[in-house]
C-alpha cells in the first residue's frame, strides 16, 4: 500500500513477499512456537480425532419452544457461540453433528425428533436445554409432555433452567466442546426404531386394536408416565 | 374488494343503549331459540337448544352486529356438556354476549357454528379433541391437538391422565408418494414439523401445482403442552402467573401476564393501585417491541433464507429490551412480574440509572426504525416478495377472527388497548396502526409502526413514574393470601397481546383453583386463515404469508 512496501517487495515472488523473510511463519501461533523447528507432531490419532471433533461443530437449526429464543440469541450477536467453533447452524440434520434440544417435547413431536436424530451422521452428540428436556421442566405434569428429552435419545449434557441463560448454554456447550476433546464423550450408536410389540402392556381389547392398526413399517412410540417417574 | 354491501347502521345497534347492551333487547330478537339466560361477570349468556347454534348466532351475527366469534370454551359438569361461544363486535368489542349450549352427558352432540363463523372450525375440533363434544355438520371434525390415536379426551372430568398412549409415526413415509395420484400433476409437500421457516414445530401439508399452492392444511399440536391443565391445577394467587409467560414466548410475557392478570383481578375484584398499572402499561410495551423486532427479524430469514445483516441487527435490539426488562423483572425471557393487584416488585434502584438505560434506548429508536424502513420495508427486493402477495380481504379476516397486527394490517381499526381499555392506555397519547393494503407487507408495516407507537406510550409511562411522588408508590394493594371467587363464576376477558387478542375464560368452582381454564389465542385464530393467504400463491408467497402471521406456536398449540 504505502511506498515502503512497494520497495521490499520489489525483487520477491508473491509468496516470499506474503511470508516475510526467513523461517516460513505462516502458522504464526504459539502452538507453532511450541513445535520449534519440526512441523510434525506424534500422537493418537484417536487424540487428534477427538481434539478435531470438539474444535469444530455443525449445530442443527432445531427450535422447539421457548428456549430456542435464547438459543436464537446465543447464535446471534452480543454472545456468538460461533467464537467457540460450534456455532453455524445447519438446516439439514444430515449436515450436523450437534443437536440442541431446546423445549418441551410432547407425544406427537417425539417420534419426530427422534426421526431427526436418527439421521443426523455419527458421530453425534446431544445438548438438552432447558428444564423441560431435563425432566419435563414446568409442564411435567401434562398429560401430553414426555419426562425429558431422554426418554426418546441419549443426551451428552443437561443445562438446567426456564430457560437458561445464553451464558449458560455457552457453558454447556463449552463443556461438551472439552468432553468430546477428552474422549469422554463417547459417540453413541443407538438401534434405529424397532416395532415394539407393546412390551409390558395388558393385551387387551384396545392394546389389540392398536396393534393391528399399525403397519410393521411404523415407527411406534409409547408413552407409560405412570412408570417412568 | 368486498362485494357485501355495508349493513344498514340500525341492525348492528340493536339493543345498545347509553348504559351498555341491553340483553332484554336481543332475547327478544332472538325470540323463541333462547330457552333460558345466565350471567357472566362479562356479559350475559343466552342458553340454546343444541340442534338451533346455528340460527341463534346468525340471528346475532347478521341482525345485533356480533361478528366476531372471540373464543368457544367446552368444559364438562356433572350433569352436563357445555359449548360456549363468546361473541363481540369488531367496532365495539366491550359489546359482548355469550351462547351457551349445553348437552347431555350421554350424547355430548350440538350443532356446528362453522356456517356462520368460518373460525367456529377449528375451535370445534379443539373442543372435541380436548373435552369431546362432538358437532353435527362440522366439516372436519377430527382431533386437532393430540396425535389421532390419542384414546380419550384428556380435559374429561373422568379423563385417566396416566393411561398408556401409542403414538405412531409411519417410518419411510414418502413425502412425494401422493405425486400424481390418479392423473392429476399436483404434488404434496411436507413442510416442517422441523422446518426453519416454520417458527417452530408446525407441520404444513402442502399440495403444489407447479409452484403454485393448490391447497395448504396445517397439522399442529407438535408443542400441545397442556397449559390449560397446568393452569387449572394452580392456585389463582401465586401458581397460575408463570404460565403465561410459557404462551408466548417470544418475549412477550408481560402481555400474556396481564391477560391472566385481567381476568382474574376482574373474578375476584381486585382493584390495582395506579402506580402498578403504569409500570404494567410501560413493561408491556416493551415486551411488544421486543416481540414485534423478532417478527421482524425472522421475516426477514423468510424472506432472504439466511441469517442476514436484518436478523442479527434486531436480535441485536432485542438484547437492549431484554437488559432492560431484566433490570426491572430479574429475568431475560420468563418475567412473572405481575401479581395479582399489582407488580412484584418497584423499579430496580437506583431509579435514575433505569430511567437514563430506558430513555437510552427510546432515544436511538427512531434511528434504528429508520435504519430498518432503509434496510427492510424500503428495499426493492422485499417489496418484490412481500406487496400484494399473502392478501386477506377485511371480511374474511373477521370471518377468521383474525385479530392484531393481521387485522390492522387488512384495515380493521380493531385494538383492545383503546377499545375495551385497560391498564393507563387511556391517560396516554398514543395512535392505533392500520393499514389497507391487507397483505404481507403492510402486516410488516404496522409491526414497524406499532413500535414506534409503543416508544411514545413508554416515554409517557416513564415522565409519570419519574414524578410520582415517593409516598404514593404501591406497587401491589391488598390481596387476600388465598383467592377463592363464589362457585361457579363465569368470566371471559381478553387484553391485547403481542399477536392478537388474547382471552382467558375462567369459571371458578367455589376452591382456590379455576373449575375450567381456557385460552383464547390470537395465533390459533390467525394461523387458521393461512390457507386463505396462501392457496394460488407460490410457494415462496406461502412462507412469507407464514412469516407475516407472526404465530409462536407455544401459543397456537397451548
Amino acid at each position: 500500500m504505502s511506498s515502503h512496501n512497494q520497495d521490499t517487495t520489489v525483487a520477491q515472488t508473491t509468496q516470499e513477499a506474503r511470508m516475510g523473510e526467513g523461517v516460513d511463519d505462516r502458522f504464526n501461533s504459539k502452538l507453532r512456537e511450541a513445535f520449534g523447528s519440526s512441523p510434525f507432531i506424534l500422537t493418537k490419532f484417536d487424540n487428534f480425532m477427538n481434539w478435531v471433533r470438539g474444535s469444530s461443530m455443525f449445530m442443527l437449526q432445531f427450535g422447539i419452544a421457548c428456549c430456542s429464543i435464547e438459543m436464537m440469541h446465543t447464535y446471534a450477536v452480543k454472545h456468538d457461540l460461533d467464537r467457540f467453533g460450534a456455532g453455524v447452524p445447519r438446516a439439514s440434520p444430515r449436515q450436523a453433528d450437534v443437536i440442541i434440544v431446546p423445549g418441551t417435547i410432547v407425544s406427537k413431536f417425539a417420534p419426530r425428533m427422534k426421526r431427526v436424530y436418527d439421521q443426523m451422521p455419527e458421530p453425534k452428540f446431544v445438548v438438552s436445554m432447558g428444564s423441560c428436556t431435563c425432566s419435563g421442566g414446568p409442564f411435567q405434569e401434562g398429560y401430553n409432555v414426555l419426562k425429558g428429552a431422554e426418554e426418546v435419545i441419549p443426551c451428552d449434557i443437561h443445562i438446567p433452567g426456564c430457560p437458561p441463560r445464553p451464558e449458560a448454554l455457552v457453558y454447556g456447550i463449552a463443556k461438551l466442546q472439552e468432553r468430546i476433546a477428552n474422549g469422554e464423550s463417547s459417540p453413541v450408536t443407538v438401534k434405529p426404531y424397532e416395532l415394539e410389540q407393546f412390551g409390558d402392556l395388558e393385551q387387551d381389547e384396545l392394546v389389540q386394536h392398536l396393534a393391528d392398526q399399525i403397519d410393521e413399517e411404523d415407527l411406534v412410540m409409547r408413552y407409560n408416565w405412570a412408570e417412568s417417574q | 374488494m368486498s362485494l357485501e354491501a355495508p349493513e344498514p347502521a340500525t341492525q348492528a345497534d340493536v339493543g345498545v343503549t347509553d348504559d351498555g347492551l341491553d340483553y332484554d333487547t336481543l332475547e327478544a330478537l332472538l325470540g323463541d331459540v333462547v330457552i333460558d339466560r345466565e350471567t357472566h361477570l362479562n356479559a350475559e349468556a343466552f342458553v340454546v337448544q343444541p340442534d338451533r347454534v346455528v340460527d341463534a348466532l346468525s340471528v346475532l351475527k347478521n341482525k345485533a352486529g356480533f361478528d366476531h366469534l372471540s373464543c368457544v370454551t367446552a368444559q364438562e359438569y356433572e350433569d352436563r356438556y357445555e359449548s360456549i361461544y363468546h361473541l363481540k363486535k369488531f367496532d365495539d368489542p366491550t359489546q359482548e354476549v355469550s351462547v351457551v349450549v349445553p348437552t347431555s352427558v350421554h350424547d355430548p352432540t350440538s350443532q356446528s357454528a362453522e356456517s356462520v363463523f368460518r373460525t367456529a372450525d377449528w375451535h370445534e375440533r379443539e373442543a372435541y379433541d380436548l373435552v369431546g363434544i362432538e358437532y353435527d355438520d362440522h366439516p372436519d371434525l377430527r382431533r386437532i391437538l393430540l396425535p389421532e390415536t390419542w384414546q380419550g379426551h384428556p380435559l374429561r372430568l373422568d379423563a385417566d391422565q396416566e393411561q398408556p398412549q401409542v403414538v405412531p409415526l409411519r417410518e419411510h413415509a414418502n413425502p412425494l408418494q401422493e405425486d400424481h395420484p390418479g392423473g392429476s400433476d399436483t404434488m404434496f409437500l411436507n413442510i416442517g414439523p422441523h422446518h426453519p421457516a416454520t417458527h417452530g414445530v408446525l407441520h404444513l401439508k402442502t399440495t403444489l401445482n407447479g409452484e403454485q399452492v393448490a391447497d395448504v392444511e396445517s397439522d399442529i399440536g407438535y408443542l400441545h403442552r397442556c397449559e390449560e391443565q397446568m393452569c387449572q391445577q394452580g392456585t389463582y394467587r401465586h401458581q397460575i402467573m408463570p404460565y403465561p409467560d410459557r404462551w408466548d414466548y417470544i418475549s412477550a410475557g408481560m402481555l400474556n401476564e396481564w391477560a391472566y392478570a385481567r381476568t382474574a383481578e376482574d373474578l375476584a375484584d381486585i382493584e390495582v393501585p395506579e402506580y402498578a398499572q403504569v409500570i404494567r402499561t410501560m413493561s408491556a410495551e416493551l415486551c411488544r417491541i421486543a416481540s414485534h423486532l423478532l417478527a421482524l427479524g425472522t421475516f426477514a430469514l423468510d424472506i432472504y433464507g439466511d441469517f442476514t445483516a436484518i436478523f442479527m441487527y434486531s436480535i441485536r435490539d432485542r438484547e437492549v429490551v431484554q437488559d432492560i426488562l431484566e433490570d426491572l423483572t430479574g429475568q431475560r425471557l420468563m418475567f412473572n412480574y405481575f401479581r395479582l393487584g399489582g407488580v412484584a416488585w418497584d423499579l430496580p434502584e437506583p431509579r435514575e440509572q433505569f430511567f437514563e438505560k430506558t430513555r437510552d434506548f427510546l432515544d436511538e429508536l427512531p434511528s434504528r426504525l429508520e435504519e430498518y424502513h432503509n434496510l427492510v420495508t424500503g428495499n426493492e427486493v422485499l417489496q418484490m416478495r412481500s406487496v400484494d402477495t399473502g392478501v386477506i380481504e377485511p371480511e374474511v379476516a373477521k370471518n377468521y377472527g383474525c385479530t392484531g397486527p393481521v387485522a390492522r394490517g387488512s384495515g380493521i381499526d380493531y385494538d383492545l388497548r383503546r377499545d375495551d381499555p385497560y391498564g393507563y392506555y387511556e391517560e396516554l397519547d398514543w395512535d392505533v396502526v392500520t393499514e389497507d393494503g391487507c397483505d404481507n407487507f403492510s402486516r410488516l408495516l404496522v409491526r414497524l409502526r406499532e413500535v414506534e407507537e409503543s416508544g411514545k406510550i413508554i416515554d409517557q409511562c416513564l415522565n409519570l413514574l419519574e414524578e410520582w411522588p415517593e409516598d404514593e408508590r404501591t406497587i401491589q394493594s391488598n390481596v387476600p393470601r388465598t383467592i377463592k371467587p363464589d362457585p361457579d363464576t363465569e368470566i371471559y376477558r381478553a387484553v391485547e397481546g403481542a399477536k392478537g387478542e388474547l382471552g382467558i375464560y375462567i369459571r371458578s368452582d367455589g376452591t382456590d383453583k379455576p373449575g375450567r381454564f381456557k385460552i383464547r389465542s390470537p395465533c390459533f385464530s390467525n394461523l387458521q386463515s393461512l390457507p386463505e393467504m396462501a392457496e394460488g400463491e407460490f410457494i415462496p408467497d406461502l412462507i412469507a404469508a407464514l412469516g407475516s402471521l407472526d404465530i409462536v406456536l407455544g401459543e397456537v398449540d397451548r
